[in-house]
């Protein structure tokens, strides 16, 4: 079995936002930088399947020079080779762009599943992985939360309102995965250290133009007023609950 | 044109189809245009008095199409647009709605905006808004690719119900082959969860890290019984399984807009925010006077959840009669 897992690096934005002056994207100054917690379970789901059935596993990135180091989170993980596709101007790649170069760097691969996230962190397109897959022509389930390969099957699971669906599809695939998909281990620190030793293979691939262009980035407007201050642990309860019947809650 | 995909369930539009089509009428009659709109399923003739306002509905009735067949319904939208030439296609920016949308454009090598909030064409482009960071930032972008396509943010754009006279209709055939049902749900399971759900409930109250242990999630069980409510929790606590990933809010989990949000040791981060913004009300449990999320709520106490919400539902019980 032969997997490509795809991740994007994206700052790590827990405390908020600060956009540069010219509105063109978040300043990432004294930023940590990771990936999409969505794609955190697909490379996870990556080394789950080669355990379980053999073969290797492969991280791809379309990202800086930087990236390098979220495509070593991953083989500290326990992935087995990395790609890079260096593209310094990343955040300007499209969609589609983007999918393209990913599809050219995976058709030689031979993979047998390629695993996506649902959508990135940042630019939130939910396409990438379809776009992959049409490409290839191979088939592509979207927002799974469960996958089981039987032989040259794969069997997908895609919550929804009130339960859940069921895909079955041949392999070659592709998969765009959703958090609760796994729980994804640590990194141990054996593999960090044998990380470091795996080589990146590195390619530059051409960009297509954009179809989809960017023009300014800002923060929508919070329309919440100053707090009310109920009060200091248990004393402030009898006015939480006055609070509740003005509510109407109870 | 402006061409509405719509999706429905069980001879249902759901409210963010509704929205998708308001969408679509609104972007015509910016451009001096007509709306159409395409339905597929087994019995979408039914569907046709939902749309009052739009020009013609093309329907596609097919009892192999009842369940999502995305690759069929895919070249069913694409072949529709290559005959009726449409300046725009909408669609809602559910996960059905993206997945379907995204397949067309590939399809036919287009740029797809996914998540937009607001959009006007400006000459040959189109410059949306559109979500990024599940909604903690927005995007303008530019379509520059014809005919436009974009996918609506569900609670965006308010359901308006057209006006005038119903559509004509008109039945499409798409021949479909093997190929175009590879992809095809086969089994649909009922949820095991049971009581009301994160979406539809009236009062949510969400535990974070500062609930300290998945047992201490009962307590909020308790609470939520007495307000008829449902309980969520932030990615820590479903990372940490006190919670399943399903109950998660925030930008990988639900997005939720009950009336009041009662948010337990949770600090507030901007991606847990977005999930629960849409709340008319935010209540903070919380024993840090510096969390972040007090600048993001409208009322507080700085306490230990621990001490504070058995209490509160003593009190609830006293004020209830129970
Ligand atoms: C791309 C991306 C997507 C993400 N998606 C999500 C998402 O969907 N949902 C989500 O929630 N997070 C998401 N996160 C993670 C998010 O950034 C935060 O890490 C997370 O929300 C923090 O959870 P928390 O508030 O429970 O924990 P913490 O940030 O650790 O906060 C715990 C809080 O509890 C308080 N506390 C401690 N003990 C007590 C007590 N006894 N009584 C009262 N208060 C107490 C503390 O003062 C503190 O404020 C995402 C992150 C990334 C990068
Ligand atoms: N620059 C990139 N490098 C590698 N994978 C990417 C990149 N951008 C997107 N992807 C993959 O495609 C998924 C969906 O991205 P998107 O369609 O942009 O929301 C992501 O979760 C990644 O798995």
């Amino acid at each position: 079995m032969k997997v490509l897992v795809c991740v994007k690096r994206v700052p790590d934005t827990g405390g908020g936002f600060k956009l540069t002056s010219d509105g063109q994207r978040v300043d990432t100054t004294n930023m940590d930088f990771t990936i999409s917690p969505h794609e955190e379970c697909a490379v996870e789901e990556a080394i789950r399947i080669i355990e379980k059935h053999g073969g290797s596993s492969t991280v791809l990135t379309l990202g800086p020079e930087q990236a390098q180091e979220q495509l070593r989170e991953a083989l500290a993980k326990s992935v087995n080779g990395a790609i890079l596709l260096e593209a310094p101007d990343y955040e300007s790649w499209d969609p589609a762009a983007t999918a393209q170069a990913i599809a050219e760097a995976a058709k030689p691969g031979g993979y047998d599943i390629l695993l996506f996230g649902n959508e990135c962190a940042d630019a939130c397109n939910y396409q990438v992985g379809l776009r992959v897959a049409h490409w290839l022509d191979i088939p592509c389930v979207t927002g799974i939360k469960a996958l089981e390969i039987q032989g040259n099957k794969a069997i997908a699971k895609r919550e929804v309102k009130d339960g859940w669906e069921v895909y079955e599809v041949s392999l070659p695939a592709a998969f765009t995965v959703k958090e609760g998909l796994n729980s994804p281990r640590h990194p141990s620190l054996r593999g960090i250290m044998g990380a470091k030793k795996i080589p990146i293979e590195k390619k530059k691939l051409n960009k297509r133009e954009p179809q989809l262009v960017r023009k300014m980035l800002r923060k929508p407007q919070e329309g919440r007023g100053q707090i009310e201050i109920l009060g200091q642990g248990v004393e402030a309860v009898p006015k939480v609950v006055a609070k509740l019947r003005e509510l109407g809650v109870i | 044109m402006i061409l509405a995909v719509l999706e429905q369930t069980k001879g249902t539009l759901p409210e963010s189809s509704l929205e998708a089509l308001t969408a679509a009428r609104e972007l015509a009659k910016i451009s001096n245009d007509q709306a159409e709109v395409v339905l597929i399923g087994s019995q979408v003739k039914s569907l046709v008095s939902h749309l009052k306002g739009c020009a013609k509905a093309l329907l596609v009735e097919d009892a192999k199409l009842d369940t999502y067949a995305p690759e069929a319904y895919a070249k069913i939208v694409a072949e529709t647009i290559q005959k009726r030439s449409p300046r725009a296609v909408v669609a809602a920016g559910t996960d059905l709605g993206n997945d379907w949308m995204s397949r067309v454009a590939v399809r036919l090598d287009l740029g797809l905006a996914t998540g937009c909030t607001e959009f006007k064409f400006e000459g040959a482009n189109l410059r949306v808004i559109r979500f990024n960071w599940g909604g903690s930032l927005l995007e303008e972008a530019e379509l520059r690719s014809n005919p436009k396509l974009i996918t609506v943010q569900p609670h965006a754009i308010p359901n308006k119900p057209g006006e005038g006279a119903e559509p004509a209709t008109e039945t499409l055939s798409v021949a479909l082959n093997e190929k175009d049902f590879r992809v095809q749900v086969k089994q649909v399971l009922a949820s095991e969860k049971k009581g009301i759900t994160l979406q539809d409930a009236k009062v949510v109250i969400g535990g974070g890290r500062g609930m300290g242990a998945g047992e201490n999630f009962k307590m909020l069980e308790d609470l939520a019984g007495l307000l008829n409510g449902a309980v969520g929790g932030s990615r820590v606590a479903t990372n940490n399984g006190w919670r399943p990933h399903s109950d998660q809010i925030g930008q990988t989990g639900q997005i939720i807009a009950p009336d009041l949000y009662i948010a337990c040791g949770i600090s507030g981060a901007i991606q847990h925010m977005v999930g629960c913004k849409a709340s008319k009300k935010i209540l903070v449990i919380n024993k840090d006077s510096e969390a972040p999320i007090f600048q993001r709520a409208d009322y507080g106490v700085v306490g230990d959840a621990l001490q504070v919400i058995p209490a509160l539902i003593a009190e609830v019980k006293k004020a209830k009669g129970l």
